[in-house]
């Protein structure tokens, strides 16, 4: 039987940790299982199965923070006893993590109070200053498996609050609505009686000044975009949702000052109250991910200087100045452009260029900012400061200062161009004609046809269609920014992928051997000494060995950086790098490979490959027909072979594509007309990203960071991308059906109108009649599209 | 006649009261959105359900100090 970790739930091999009768994967998991029973917090595996994470034993990772500056900027609240920090924690992710999170006071008396906001998982802690530092704090929830992230970016956020004002809006619009319907209610019927007709003044001036924060606060944003929309001389969808809103309230009040009716109140109120409901409804956000990243939410806040004099020091990134000495542990990022002083660097650069490998460097080589050193601590000096190195200028490009959006015309708006003209000819020239034929009547069919015009069904088709199509994308793990991403992704005519860690994967990998096979007594001791190895490469290979027998090695001794040695008997064996093992040249590869030696005596080697994704060429398959396909690589051309084979003929390759390489061949095809999808997962894209018109980014996790775009796709979903944009494409002809409804609706109501018999009962009929129905209509069909969205095709 | 008048007033301050009683609900709606309240709706719904392990839990704790 296969047993799992108690505490991570990760498979353990034969040597469990045994701690209280329960198995454990590691010494990490078994520690942080110690602390919770020890005080009173073994809860925490009640509720859920193995909910934690094995703790990181990084303690040198958190130095940034005794320097006090820092500090100061990342805390919420201080007042010199108490501090409140806010801290964003990945591992957030069921209730035991809450349960934990918020009894943080029994480990340590001095934490007063923590509060977890799920959804966004971040972690709300208030702590008396004078007992406990913030860094302490920090390894604390560490140690139990809860690393916070802290990056460039807690340090630089305007603690600035968030835009409430739709509800705000929403919630008058509802108040005004709900009563002024109860006060309008008597009037309906017409009842001429003189109980009645005593309060007719009393009610009507009350529903009045009910509907004055409805015009005047909750519209505000209507007349505010119609006013816009004219400046720029465009007819957007607010023109005659303003015009008619702001005709209901004149003409209502005329008819309550002079007593002549009750006026349109009720309907005025309720239309607010629906288009707002569809600005909300639209607006459905996912506060676990960011779709505004920059390499600020990459980058450390700290980082450690070495003085002149030798000592350390903990400096903020932007105080680094040319000609600093800095230390790089392992596992860290480089900050700045630098040169390397001492030690081997071993940088990966996957993030930044979306080469694979890691690339050796030596003493007097430069590096660039944005690399991860791997390996032992490295010195280096700084070459320039942090906003002027390689990667970070990138940010400086014209795009990324542009609103993506801006000139963009909705659907809605395209349509309200023809409309809003419509309205006005039909208006004046049923005014002119009434003036002609019953001078008294023009005024009442003027503002009556604007009235019933409003295009309240017509602008809620585009809100209620978009979001619940986001929901359900949401759903399927395709999460959109907003529903104007939906809208372009419906228009896209070109598809470009990145290559490694979007159309390859990450998390798995072929592995083959070339060599001298193995005979069996070898393959044990290599399995064996795999075993007690933590190296990823290493845990990758015991993965895929066959089983063997398990023996007590001798002799195991690992050199970090170079490789592992280990005998068993009279036998030895050596794993490691091609330089570790001093293998003949013939066998250096360009390729991440792991050799073997055994009693000395080169046998082979195994060479690690990135997978191409599960469906890649099924996927270019079915999309070949209606889009053009291109692979934008930042790796070297190794593969193309590799992609000729598996792709479809007709799909253009580019390798060694810097950067802005990538986010200029985009804008030179957008000028050409192309509509650009860009498929990406690094901060190498995040140029092409934002010049693109939509820009995805593939995670394997959508917890982890993901650079600036439009969209996350979670890469399990990889496949179903001809499906999304099926289904984008589908919702725009379900908004399409859903204005034809409404113009019917419009019809029947103009009718009224220019006959010069809309009476407030019919107007407070029709409305809600058409905004409810169309809702019901783009529900359905949207919900319908929704379950044919999983089928492969 | 005077019955009438008392009538009237009757109607003037229910009405009065009511829409009162609604703009107090209303306050409270807006009060609520402006602590937080509707930023994070789905935490308190798991929250809710430890509320009994805690009070266990504390007691524990209390018991633990008594006891040394």
């Amino acid at each position: 039987m296969i047993k799992q970790c108690f505490h991570c739930g990760t498979e353990c091999d034969t040597n469990s940790f045994v701690f209280d009768a329960k198995d454990f994967c590691c010494n990490g998991c078994k520690t942080v299982y110690q602390i919770f029973s020890e005080n009173d917090l073994a809860g925490y595996y009640e509720m859920e199965n193995s909910p934690g994470a094995t703790p990181t034993n990084n303690k040198d990772k958190f130095d940034f923070l005794d320097n006090d500056n820092i500090v100061e900027k990342l805390l919420e609240f201080n007042d010199g006893h108490t501090q409140i920090v806010n801290l964003y924690i990945p591992h957030i992710h069921c209730s035991s993590c809450i349960w934990v999170l918020e009894n943080l006071n029994k480990l340590n008396d001095n934490i007063k109070s923590s509060l977890v906001n799920f959804p966004k998982k971040t972690v709300r802690i208030t702590y008396s200053s004078e007992s406990i530092s913030l860094k302490a704090l920090v390894l604390l929830i560490s140690a139990i498996g809860y690393e916070p992230y802290i990056s460039l970016e807690d340090y630089q956020k305007n603690k600035k609050g968030k835009d409430r004002s739709l509800i705000y809006k929403l919630g008058v619009a509802g108040f005004a609505f709900g009563n002024v319907m109860l006060l309008s209610f008597p009037e309906y019927f017409e009842v001429d009686e003189f109980w009645l007709n005593q309060y007719k003044p009393f009610f009507r001036w009350i529903m009045f000044v009910l509907s004055l924060p409805v015009v005047f606060y909750a519209a505000s944003d209507y007349f505010i975009s119609a006013y816009k929309g004219l400046r720029s001389k465009i007819l957007n969808i607010d023109i005659p949702i303003a015009l008619g809103i702001a005709v209901l309230f004149l003409r209502s009040t005329f008819e309550i000052v002079t007593d002549t009716g009750q006026g349109f109140f009720d309907s005025l109120t309720g239309l607010l109250f629906f288009l707002l409901l569809g600005k909300f409804f639209q607006q459905k956000t996912y506060n676990f991910l960011s779709f505004e990243r920059d390499y600020k939410s990459y980058f450390p806040i700290g980082i450690t200087k070495i003085n002149s004099n030798g000592s350390e020091e903990s400096i903020q990134v932007y105080d680094i100045k040319q000609g600093d000495k800095l230390l790089i542990r392992n596992e860290e990022l480089i900050p700045v452009d630098a040169i390397l002083l001492k030690g081997k660097g071993k940088i990966d650069y996957s993030f930044v260029t979306g080469e694979a490998e890691a690339v050796r460097k030596f003493s007097g080589d430069k590096l660039f900012a944005g690399g991860k050193q791997t390996g032992e601590a490295i010195e280096l000096e700084a070459l320039k400061s942090v906003s002027q190195s390689y990667l970070t200028q990138l940010w400086s490009n014209d795009v990324f200062a542009k609103d993506k959006h801006e000139g963009f015309i909705n659907v809605t708006d395209s349509i309200s161009k023809y409309f809003t003209i419509i309205i006005l000819i039909i208006a004046f020239g049923s005014a002119g004609f009434w003036l002609w034929f019953d001078a008294p009547k023009a005024m009442n069919v003027f503002t009556s046809i604007l009235i019933v015009a409003c295009p309240c069904a017509l602008a809620l088709s585009a809100p209620f269609t978009l979001g619940n199509m986001l929901r359900i994308f949401g759903k399927n793990k395709f999460y959109l920014k907003n529903a104007h991403v939906l809208e372009q992704l419906a228009k896209i005519n070109s598809i470009i992928f990145d290559k490694t860690g979007t159309i390859t994967s990450n998390k798995e990998t072929k592995v083959t051997y070339e060599g001298d096979p193995l005979d069996n007594r070898e393959q044990t001791l290599l399995k064996n000494t795999l075993r007690n190895s933590n190296h990823p490469l290493s845990r990758q290979l015991y993965s895929i060995l066959k089983e063997n027998q398990i023996i007590t090695l001798d002799e195991f001794n690992e050199y970090s950086g170079k490789g592992i040695e280990a005998s068993h008997n009279d036998q030895t064996i050596k794993l490691g790098s091609a330089a570790f093992l001093k293998a003949p040249v013939t066998q250096k590869s360009l390729k991440t490979a792991v050799h073997v030696a055994t009693n000395d005596n080169y046998k082979g080697m195994y060479t690690f490959y990135n997978s191409y994704r599960k469906g890649l060429s099924k996927l270019f398959n079915s999309l070949k027909n209606s889009y053009e396909m291109t692979i934008l690589s930042g790796d070297n051309e190794s593969e193309r072979g590799n992609l000729e084979k598996l792709l479809p003929p007709g799909t253009k390759l580019f390798f060694n594509q810097k950067p802005d390489e990538k986010l200029n061949y985009i804008k030179y095809h957008q000028a050409e007309g192309a509509n650009i999808m860009m498929v990406g997962d690094g901060l190498n894209d995040a140029g092409a990203l934002r010049q693109s018109n939509v820009g995805i980014a593939i995670a394997e996790n959508v917890n982890v960071f993901t650079p600036a775009s439009d969209a996350i796709l979670d890469a399990s979903k990889f496949d179903l991308i001809p499906r999304y944009l099926w289904a984008s494409k589908k919702a725009m002809k379900v908004i399409i059906a859903s204005f034809i409804l409404s113009f019917l609706y419009n019809t029947v109501g103009l009718a009224f109108a220019i006959s010069g018999n809309l009476s407030p009962v019919i107007a407070a009929i029709l409305m809600p009649l058409s905004s409810i129905s169309i809702v019901a209509f783009t529900t359905i069909m949207t919900n319908l599209i929704g379950k044919n969205l999983n089928k492969r095709i | 006649m005077s019955s009438n008048l008392t009538g009237m007033s009757v109607i003037y301050i229910l009405i009065t009261v009511s829409i009162a009683v609604a703009v107090v609900f209303f306050i409270a709606f807006v009060t609520a959105v402006k602590r937080g309240q509707f930023d994070d709706d789905y935490t308190p719904s798991i929250r809710m359900l430890f509320e009994d392990e805690l009070v266990k839990d504390k007691k524990k704790t209390n018991q633990q100090s008594s006891n040394k």
